[in-house]
């Protein structure tokens, strides 16, 4: 008895070793790999991002579109040079005959991918809030708890379910061929909006429900009306909620690459969004984007050693442009709980 | 012999309903509540209660949990349409004579004449001042000095304005639990209602702040009718003019709070009362 009980007590013991390991050791991999992640791309790309010089930040880089790199030999010195540093170079040596080899896209710098980003996460996000806090208020306010309603639910979490790409397709198929409105602002705008509809309702609805009924009943016992009761007693406590989870919302919008490809990005645009001729062309013109671009740099044009410097760059950039709108969710956050309490 | 008919204080028994009221008649009812059945969804919550309640006194609703006195309050005001499934099933409630679920009655102007205070005080998360010119603002009033007049008359009237005069404009959450409940009181009494309903005010309460809580309702009987519910018998004694038991989601009885607490009719009002349930 004695024995077998013993030896019950140390299988035990080593299981639970184990185990103990097991998750320990998973938990230490999601760490590693992240630390990896975060090292290589800071490290290789805030040698593209940033200077040893003043003003230490790789200003040329951030503000110029992408360009063309020519790599030659002149002199017994090797040269790498932008589309314009070659062409100032050309015209200052009119009898040089040189050969360059050159590499698409890695001078210059990313500048209208940044913008195109930009523009692409406001209209996105703005149409995503209107409709989203819209259907949110008309779930958790006016709704009653019946079957179509709960049709409706499932409908918004399949949504949620749908890969990124079969949102690239659609809005395709839809705005771009359908409507007519080709890669533009326009279709990029509703198919990201489309896409990240679902989180928005879902967290819009979750901070409505966290206001007290209290304040409901308590406006409208007072003689309010419904929507005078959201509008004044509801709405304005749910907002800060609503807006703190949209700003991940915007993280998302910001990194998704397929949605965008067949919809609103191009590989390579010259004119800045703001260069058009009518101001009713502006949404309707197709814009650079960061997550695109990256893509583009690192798969779409034969690599050596001098694609990565805008590879690493460019993702540098974008990290932290994601961590930013994070961090700025988490202050947000914060804030709002310590000034809203009940 | 006398017989029950002239008994006019012998209420509504469960099996036989008859007299509605203690002293009501006609021109002094204010709520008119009749064979009322109610429900949530299947659950049968009230059951044929009729009742007459009169204008300018405090009725009091006493008995134990989930007899349905919070869902009769909440009736006089249609509350219960905010809950899903809540229907009434027979018989109708009156306010000064209007069918208040009849279709096409305004809810809106009848919540602004039947206010409410709620079990939890319910301020809202902005300053004084703002929380008794809600009801105003909505009902489209702007004027500055009207609002103004309107805050201190109610504040003066809920017995609080001495005490947050200098800072009107802080939260009203900074207040205490019976500030709070008084400010909720001033804010109902804000929009001019003619019928106060109370929800257990001073459930939350420390002794103290439910005497200030009582002294008010002791206060606003001259000018409003006053319904509260209550789970405190003593405060039922203390501050209503007539008290009305419910058990089981049956009006047992309905007389003059004295006679309810000195002589009830009923065995089970007097058991309940006594302390031997509920």
């Amino acid at each position: 008895m004695t024995y077998s009980a013993s030896t019950h007590a140390r299988r035990t013991r080593i299981v639970e070793r184990v185990l103990f390991w097991v998750f320990r050791l998973a938990t230490y991999f999601v760490l590693a790999c992240a630390t990896y992640i975060f090292l290589d791309i800071g490290i290789k790309g805030s040698r593209t991002v940033f200077t040893s010089s003043p003003p230490f930040i790789n200003v040329p880089f951030l503000t110029e579109p992408p360009q063309t790199l020519y790599v030659f030999d002149y002199e017994g010195k090797k040269l790498t040079l932008s589309d314009r540093q070659f062409r100032e170079w050309q015209a200052a040596h009119p009898q040089a005959a040189v050969e360059p080899a050159t590499v698409a896209y890695s001078a210059g710098g990313i500048w209208p991918c940044i913008v195109g980003t930009a523009l692409l996460v406001i209209g996105s996000m703005v149409l995503a809030l209107l409709i989203g806090i819209s259907s949110a208020i008309y779930l958790s306010e006016y709704s009653r708890n019946n079957r179509w309603i709960r049709l409706v639910r499932i409908a918004i979490l399949n949504l949620a379910g749908v890969p990124s790409i079969v949102f690239g397709l659609f809005g395709f198929g839809l705005f771009v061929i359908f409507f007519g409105w080709n890669v533009s602002l326009l279709a990029g705008w509703f198919t990201l909006g489309l896409m990240i509809l679902p989180a928005i309702i879902t967290a819009s609805e979750e901070s409505l429900r966290a206001v007290p009924q209290g304040l409901r009943e308590g406006s409208l016992a007072l003689g309010a009306t419904k929507w005078q009761t959201i509008r004044k007693n509801v709405l304005p406590y749910a907002l800060p909620g609503i807006l703190t989870s949209s700003i991940l919302g915007i993280a998302r919008v910001a990194g998704e690459t397929a949605p965008i490809m067949f919809t609103a990005a191009y590989a390579m645009r010259d004119e800045m969004p703001w260069n058009v001729r009518h101001v009713g062309d502006f949404v309707f013109q197709g814009v650079m984007a960061l997550p695109y671009h990256i893509y583009v740099v690192s798969s779409k044009i034969p690599q050596n050693e001098y694609t990565e410097r805008v590879q690493y760059g460019a993702a540098f950039v974008f990290l932290a442009l994601v961590m930013v709108i994070a961090l700025t969710s988490i202050v947000l956050r914060e804030r709002t709980r310590n000034r809203l309490s009940w | 012999m006398v017989s029950l008919i002239e008994m006019p204080q012998t209420v509504s028994n469960p099996v036989n309903r008859t007299v509605p009221a203690p002293e009501a008649t006609a021109a002094e009812t204010m709520i008119e509540i009749s064979d009322l059945d109610f429900a949530y969804g299947t659950n049968h919550v009230l059951h044929d209660v009729s009742l007459h309640i009169p204008p300018r006194a405090v009725t009091a609703f006493i008995g134990p949990s989930g007899c349905g006195k919070t869902t009769l309050l909440r009736c006089l005001n249609r509350m219960n349409d905010l809950v899903d499934g809540a229907q009434i099933k027979r018989g109708f409630i009156r306010i000064m004579g209007t069918d208040i679920n009849a279709p096409g009655l305004d809810v809106v102007d009848l919540r602004r004449r039947v206010g409410m205070v709620f079990q939890k005080s319910n301020p809202f998360p902005k300053s004084i001042y703002d929380n008794i010119a809600y009801g105003l603002r909505i009902a489209g009033i702007t004027k500055r000095s009207r609002i103004d007049e309107a805050v201190e008359k109610s504040l003066r009237a809920a017995a609080l304005w001495d005490e947050v005069k200098d800072r009107l404009h802080v939260s009203g959450y900074g207040l205490s639990g019976g500030q709070q409940q008084r400010l909720c009181i001033a804010r109902a009494l804000a929009v001019e209602p003619e019928i106060i309903l109370m929800d257990e005010p001073c459930s939350a309460l420390d002794p103290i702040a439910t005497a200030k809580v009582e002294g008010l309702i002791h206060e606003l009987r001259t000018k409003y009718t006053i319904v509260i519910v209550t789970h405190n018998m003593q405060q039922a004694g203390r501050v209503s003019d007539h008290t009305a038991f419910f058990y089981l989601g049956r009006l047992i009885e309905f007389a003059d709070t004295r006679k309810i607490f000195s002589n009830p009719a009923q065995k089970q009002t007097e058991d309940y009362i006594t302390g031997r349930f509920g």
